[in-house]
């Protein structure tokens, strides 16, 4: 068998895995009756509708010819990493750490993800986004958001 | 003339310094506030509910009508300059208004939306000014079975929001529908697919997927490409204002778009966000003119036709609750609240025993959308310099205003980590070719979906032909078979038009 459209074959792969994990989820809770549809009764449909029609494309991507065979290319892991990466950390220290340190960080390894990195550019960008983010959340909208970290505010 | 001595009843009431200011004020927070990523105006009116209690009724409600059209008009400006829909109606914008904006015309995009939507506030306040009575038979007639239909009509034209696969785009749909049944079944209380996490048990925001798929992950994408390649931006930005032929192109489907909002925004429960899908899929299928730019690649007819279908229907969608006392939507749920602070019971008495409050909220919001177009025209200046600024120095900024606000919706890291997720997700889908605007309309449509397909089933004792016997829901039923039919059609018509051109 030959893959004739990568991307189609993978997302049908995809849509078929979900599809059926949500259906398979489904079982867990109660059906009911078309009468009385239960928990199930939507999510199991649509999961069950789901798979099918990533087994449409699947099979489409493995029987249609498409010119260059559609491929995926490779894969931007270091921004792929790097800013999901940042985020999450940035979720956890805004908390912990609070703005004034959590915010400078994510700018910098943000900056760090593109091609042109130049430190004095992204320190200025950090402080400058740092205190535009305090004047309008903390002091214009007065968001409750922690602004030093947590052992020093205490 | 009632109509005639109704409105100048209601300017009247509007046009005093003190309600003017309000409705200036209302504008302009919520335009400041709507442009920051995550802060929709259902936040916005949360926020500035407590300082509106001091208020008397009437400047209360004129100003929060302020709000709901600025953060509205906010959103969909964040929507064309960064590709982050700031609120659900505003997905269908992105597509063509940041297509816009990456070839220089951003300001014609803004514009375009800033001028539509003020033509379709000016029809909509005309339409409930006359109309308010029978429109509201209109949304009587709806049970569940016409819900639900109509819901799967609205989830079939969001086919068209994508330019790849039909069998993708309506995969994404479902795909959509299943990420929106994570929450707790509203009819037995059982938490759905939360994983013992008690964030889950309340949904995953709509913001969380908006910013991870639209803004983080078009960044990585953005990032993903060699430097020499990518071209977020053009340097050269032509004009702040749409050209003759965008005003000849735009303006017809301004028309359109007004028309179908002021119909479907009647409808409580989705109508106005409705509305925008529904413009979006017709604009698509009018013939193009020659000169057009194609879809997606940032036609005007794609800014202008869903922004004035959904102000048209923001408009219109305050029929049911001053007529019936239903809020459509969340905004209108806090107006409802807002208007029962100040002891007035919403319904159709408001009508006869505060005609005042009633005119003046109408007349009202036709100001807001006057002072909307006052303020924002000048300001689509400063939104275009902010586009110059150098891509490496604008996507941290992006990342930092999307992170902030994606904790600030429940001050809680949880929703954070989501948008990181979805980040992940949505640059999968970018590498897979599955369209991400499709997933968003199944997301948000998903719940209300469900619950009315589960209470039509119950009226009806499990019979599912009630959706094909009641008539209105049949109808529904076979536009939608149509529309696929429709969709279908483009392939075979472009075929013939290129058998067309050899035979020339």
């Amino acid at each position: 068998m030959k893959i004739k459209s990568e991307k189609d074959f993978w997302s049908g792969l995809m849509f078929i895995v979900i599809g059926a994990a949500f259906a398979w989820g489904a079982t867990n809770y109660s059906f009911g009756s078309s009468a009385r549809p239960g928990p199930a009764y939507f999510p199991f449909g649509l999961g069950i509708l789901m798979s099918l029609l990533g087994a449409m494309i699947l099979f489409k991507a493995l029987t249609f010819e498409v010119q260059g065979g559609d491929k995926i290319g490779p894969w931007a892991w270091k921004p792929l990493i790097m800013i999901t990466g940042t985020v999450a950390i940035f979720g956890w220290m805004l908390p912990h750490m609070g703005m004034v340190v959590a915010l400078p960080i994510l700018v910098v390894v943000a900056a760090l993800a593109g091609d042109e990195f130049h430190w004095g550019e992204v320190l200025a960008n950090a402080v400058l986004l740092t205190i535009f983010s305090w004047l309008i959340f903390v002091l214009g909208l007065s968001l409750t958001i922690p602004l030093w970290p947590s052992f020093l505010a205490n | 003339m009632d109509l005639i001595n109704n409105l100048m009843l209601g300017f009247g009431v509007a046009f005093t310094l003190q309600n003017l200011a309000y409705a200036f004020g209302g504008a302009l927070l919520g335009t400041l506030i709507g442009v920051l990523p995550g802060l929709g105006p259902v936040a916005t009116i949360a926020m500035l509910l407590p300082s509106i209690y001091a208020l008397d009724a009437t400047p209360a409600l004129i100003m929060l009508a302020g709000i709901y059209y600025g953060a509205q008009y906010g959103g969909s400006t964040t929507a064309i300059l960064i590709n982050v829909p700031g609120e659900s109606s505003s997905v269908v914008t992105a597509i063509d208004g940041y297509a816009m904006a990456r070839k220089g015309r951003a300001g014609a995009a803004l514009a375009a939306a800033g001028l539509g939507s003020f033509f379709a506030g000016c029809v909509g306040t005309i339409v409930i000014a006359a109309f308010a009575p029978p429109l509201t038979e209109l949304a009587f007639k709806f049970g569940p079975a016409e819900y639900f239909s109509l819901m799967v009509l609205g989830l079939i034209g969001a086919v068209v929001l994508a330019s790849g696969s039909l069998v993708k785009a309506i995969a994404m749909i479902l795909l959509g529908l299943l990420l929106g049944q994570i929450n707790t079944d509203v009819i037995s209380g059982v938490p759905r697919y939360s994983f013992d996490i008690p964030e889950l048990t309340d949904g995953i925001g709509f913001v969380a997927i908006a910013m991870g798929v639209f803004g983080f992950g078009e960044i990585i994408a953005n990032l993903g490409q060699p430097a020499e390649k990518r071209e977020v931006f053009t340097k050269d930005v032509k004009g702040l204002w749409p050209t003759a032929a965008d005003f000849k192109h735009g303006f017809p489907a301004v028309l359109r778009g007004t028309a179908l909002g002021s119909i479907l925004g009647v409808l409580p429960g989705g109508g106005a966000l409705l509305s925008s899908f529904a413009a979006y899929t017709l604009e698509k299928k009018m013939p193009m003119k020659p000169g057009e730019v194609p879809f997606g690649q940032g036609n005007i007819r794609g800014v202008a036709g869903p922004e004035s279908a959904n102000n048209a229907g923001a408009q219109t969608s305050f029929i049911p609750m001053l007529t019936l006392g239903i809020p459509p939507n969340a905004v209108m749920a806090l107006m409802v609240g807002a208007m029962t602070i100040k002891g007035i019971q919403p319904g159709p008495q408001v009508m006869t025993s505060n005609p005042e409050l009633f005119w003046g909220l109408i007349a009202s919001m036709w100001v807001g959308n006057a002072m909307l177009v006052i303020l924002n025209l000048p300001l689509i200046g400063i939104w275009i310099k902010l586009l110059t600024v150098p891509y490496r120095f604008l996507f941290p900024a992006i990342m930092v205003f999307c992170s902030i606000g994606l904790y600030t919706l429940n001050n809680n890291a949880f929703d954070v980590y989501m948008g990181a997720g979805f980040a992940v997700v949505g640059y999968a889908f970018y590498k897979l070719g599955c369209e991400p605007a499709p997933l968003l309309l199944g997301f948000i449509l998903g719940p209300m979906m469900e619950e009315n397909l589960r209470r039509a089933l119950l009226l009806s004792r499990g019979d599912w032909f009630t959706f094909v016997s009641r008539p209105l829901s049949g109808a529904l039923l076979l536009a939608a078979l149509l529309m696929v039919v429709v969709v279908m059609l483009p392939s075979i018509k472009k075929k013939r038009e290129v058998a067309f051109k050899d035979a020339d």
